[in-house]
Parts: structure tokens; C-alpha cells; sequence
């Protein structure tokens, strides 16, 4: 009894140890204003597989800049006016690592980027789980379940950030359309009315010379 | 089920301290306000923690804060009402259920107010918010409902399954609102169409009307 308590004690601190390796993943929706330049950063163990992958959802021609360095600042990923990219990756070396948006390029829209940064796996549910038994048919089939699970969530999450830029899209031409309308029917009573007052000023002017010839 | 009590124990810190692993960091300044933007369905629960530095300039690397610098966090609906607004130290966490769906405005300044605290300097801010079923500690619903493994797992199915649900429906509300812009659109461009045709017409009737009165004033028809 006394050796199954040290061992379940050794078993949580070697997950302790182990948690140190599952830094949950980052998803995060950011604006980023014209001519500006967002950064983050996230020290990453050597040896875990990382993916980022971003997608511009509001804001002028939805694209934007990104770059991702190492710690010892060489660029292991850089894009130019992009709208959507995933990049997975495996760190070679300990230490911060650092992505940055840059929307520079922009004179006046501002955009909204979403990124999903994830790092090493998903922590497990529980503290001891496959370091002693091996998992039964049930909890196999739980597993792949939450797998499957997992993708569907993230598959509408890609699908709410294009339906999202879908709509943006709509709205601005909304907008735009109202605006067009008022402003053409502004252009042309002005436009209109000052041809009809021009004409008349040139008949106005033409008949004093007239009179005054004559006389 | 004295065993079960420190293992139970060591499993509740260590979640606790799980939430302080240093996760994504971004530098802020000291009047600088960063928004994140979160669109959720409704009754999704979220929940930010946040972690600050300041940069230390006799070591040259960053220390945590002081007890004087807090952050603010203002958190904005869709209607862009303010649902939640407090002031928390230099570390904090906020909870917030959303009640209407759509996106949602997580706003964060510092508080500072003596300059010399950041002294031109940047503060770091480790940021982590969980939406929905990753917001679930599952290690408290497994002490507090008593669950099994299997009986534990299979309730992270059904709570991933509800999010799922959630996001469907909100799905289709969504989509009904882009179907109304559309379709406004397409009246206003209908519409507008048709009374750009006949200001045309009235505006060209007015012109020579006038200007035929105008000449006939001048004895010039």
C-alpha cells in the first residue's frame, strides 16, 4: 500500500516535470491599425512541433505581412501581403521565439488578424493517464472521438473567420452603395442647375451689347 | 480514499498552476490600450488570465511587476455595452459568460499613472484566453461530480459536442444577417436605379422648359 502511494507521488511529479512540455496553444483575434506592427512572442523547448497560421478577417484588401524568428533572430518564415498561411515548424533551439504582423504597407485601413499558435499537444486529461495502463477499448474510442471532435471545431472556426470576412465584405458594399446613391443624386441637381444658370448668363450678357450697339 | 486526498490535492495546484505557465507575450505601452476581439455564441463562458512584467533596467531583463501596476480589462458585447469593466493587480484572471452572440471586445490598458514606473520603458503582458470547453477545469468537475475516467472523458465529449451545437446555431444566425445586408443591397441598388432614371428625365423636362421660357422672354425663339 505504502509503495503504491510513492508511486502514484513519483507519478504526479513526473507530470509535473512533463507539463513543462504541454504550453497550451494560443488563438487570439487582434486589431492591428494602419502602419503598425504587432508582436509576439513565446518561449518554445527544443524539440516540439509548433504550427502558426493566421488569417486576415476585416480591412481593406485583407492582407497583411507576417514573420516568424528564432532566438537568435534568424527568419524562419516570411510573407508579403498574405491573406491566410499555416506554417508548422519543430524548434530547434530553446528560448523566445517571435512573430510579428505588420500592416506598414496600409496608409488608412485598419485590419483584424486572427492567429492560432499552437505549441506541442493538447494536455492530457488526466495526470497519470498511459504512463501506467494502457487505455481500454472505451477510452480508445473517447480518445479518437475528442480527436474528431477537435477538427470539427476548428474546421468551423475557419469557416466563421471566411463567413466573417464574407460579411464584412457585404456590409462595406452596403455602405458604399448608400453613400454612391446620395452623392451621384447630389452631382447631378448641381451639376444641372449650374449648366442651366451658365447658359443663361451668356444670353444675359450678349443682349446688354446688344442694346448698347444699338444705341 | 486517504491516498486519493494529497494525489487530488497535488492535481488541483497544479491545474491552478497551470493557468500561470508563461504563455503568449506581447509588449504594451504604458498608455497604449490593446483590444482582442472574440466572436462566441452565446452562453459561452471565456476566461482570460494575464501575467505582467516590467522591464527592470539595473538587470536588464524583465522582473514581475510591482503591486502598484494593474491592468484594466474592459470587456465589450456585441452592442458594444459594457459587460465587464475592473480594475486587477499586476496578475489576474477575468470570467465572463456571454449572454448575446457575436463578437466581443477584450480591451487591456495599464493603470499606471506615475510615469516613473515604466520610465519609457515597455510592460510585458503574458496573455491566455480559453473560449468555451477549453475554459473547463476538469479536474474540479471530476472532484466535485465524483467521476470516473471514463465517466470524466466522455463529459469532455459532451461539453465539446454543446460548443459545437452553439457555434451551429450561431452559425445560422449569422448567416441570416448576411442574407439581410445582401438583400437590402439589392433594394438600394434597385431603387436607386430607378430614381436616378427619373430625376434624369425631370431634371431634362425642367432644363428645356425653363430655357424655352427663358428664350422666349428674350425674344430670341
Amino acid at each position: 500500500n505504502m509503495m503504491y502511494g510513492s508511486l502514484r507521488v513519483l507519478l504526479q511529479v513526473l507530470w509535473a516535470q512533463l507539463l513543462c512540455g504541454w504550453v497550451l496553444g494560443s488563438e487570439l483575434t487582434f486589431e492591428l491599425p494602419d502602419n503598425a506592427k504587432q508582436c509576439f512572442y513565446e518561449d518554445i523547448i527544443m524539440g516540439t512541433k509548433c504550427t502558426l497560421e493566421f488569417q486576415v478577417v476585416t480591412g481593406g484588401h485583407y492582407d497583411v505581412d507576417c514573420r516568424l524568428e528564432d532566438p537568435d533572430g534568424t527568419t524562419l518564415y516570411k510573407e508579403m501581403k498574405k491573406q491566410y498561411d499555416s506554417f508548422t515548424f519543430t524548434a530547434a533551439k530553446n528560448g523566445t521565439y517571435k512573430f510579428c504582423f505588420s500592416n506598414e504597407f496600409s496608409t488608412f485601413t485598419h485590419k483584424t488578424v486572427y492567429f492560432d499558435f499552437q505549441v506541442g499537444d493538447d494536455p492530457p486529461l488526466f495526470p497519470n493517464e498511459n504512463r501506467v495502463t494502457a487505455l481500454t477499448q472505451m477510452e480508445s474510442a473517447c480518445v479518437s472521438i475528442h480527436e474528431a471532435l477537435k477538427s470539427v471545431i476548428d474546421y468551423q472556426t475557419h469557416f466563421r473567420l471566411r463567413e466573417a470576412q464574407g460579411r464584412s465584405r457585404a456590409e462595406d458594399l452596403n455602405t458604399r452603395v448608400a453613400f454612391w446613391s446620395i452623392g451621384e443624386a447630389i452631382i447631378l441637381l448641381v451639376v444641372s442647375i449650374s449648366q442651366v444658370v451658365l447658359l443663361r448668363s451668356f444670353f444675359s450678357d450678349k443682349k446688354t451689347t446688344t442694346t448698347r450697339v444699338g444705341s | 480514499m486517504l491516498a486519493m486526498q494529497p494525489c487530488l490535492f497535488s492535481v488541483l495546484l497544479l491545474n491552478v498552476l497551470c493557468s500561470f505557465v508563461s504563455a503568449l507575450y506581447f509588449h504594451i505601452g504604458e498608455t497604449e490600450k490593446k483590444c482582442f476581439i472574440e466572436e462566441i455564441p452565446d452562453e459561452t463562458m471565456i476566461i482570460g488570465n494575464y501575467r505582467t512584467q516590467l522591464y527592470d533596467k539595473q538587470t536588464a531583463e524583465y522582473l514581475p511587476a510591482t503591486q502598484g501596476l494593474g491592468m484594466f480589462v474592459e470587456v465589450k458585447d456585441p452592442d458594444d455595452k459594457v459587460i465587464l469593466s475592473r480594475q486587477y493587480g499586476s496578475e489576474g484572471r477575468f470570467t465572463f459568460t456571454s449572454h448575446t452572440p457575436g463578437e466581443h471586445q477584450i480591451c487591456l490598458h495599464s493603470n499606471s499613472s506615475k510615469f516613473s514606473l515604466f520610465a519609457g520603458g515597455m510592460l510585458r503582458v503574458h496573455l491566455d484566453i480559453q473560449v468555451g470547453e477549453h475554459a473547463n477545469n476538469y479536474a474540479e468537475i471530476a472532484a466535485k461530480d465524483k467521476l470516473t475516467e471514463l465517466q470524466l472523458r466522455v463529459r469532455q465529449l459532451v461539453e465539446q459536442v454543446d460548443q459545437i451545437q452553439k457555434e451551429q446555431n450561431y452559425q445560422r444566425y449569422r448567416e441570416e444577417r448576411f442574407r439581410q445586408t445582401s438583400e437590402s443591397t439589392n433594394q438600394r441598388v434597385l431603387w436607386w436605379s430607378i430614381v436616378q432614371t427619373l430625376i434624369l428625365v425631370a431634371i431634362g423636362i425642367w432644363q428645356m422648359r425653363h430655357l424655352k421660357s427663358f428664350f422666349e422672354a428674350k425674344k430670341l425663339v
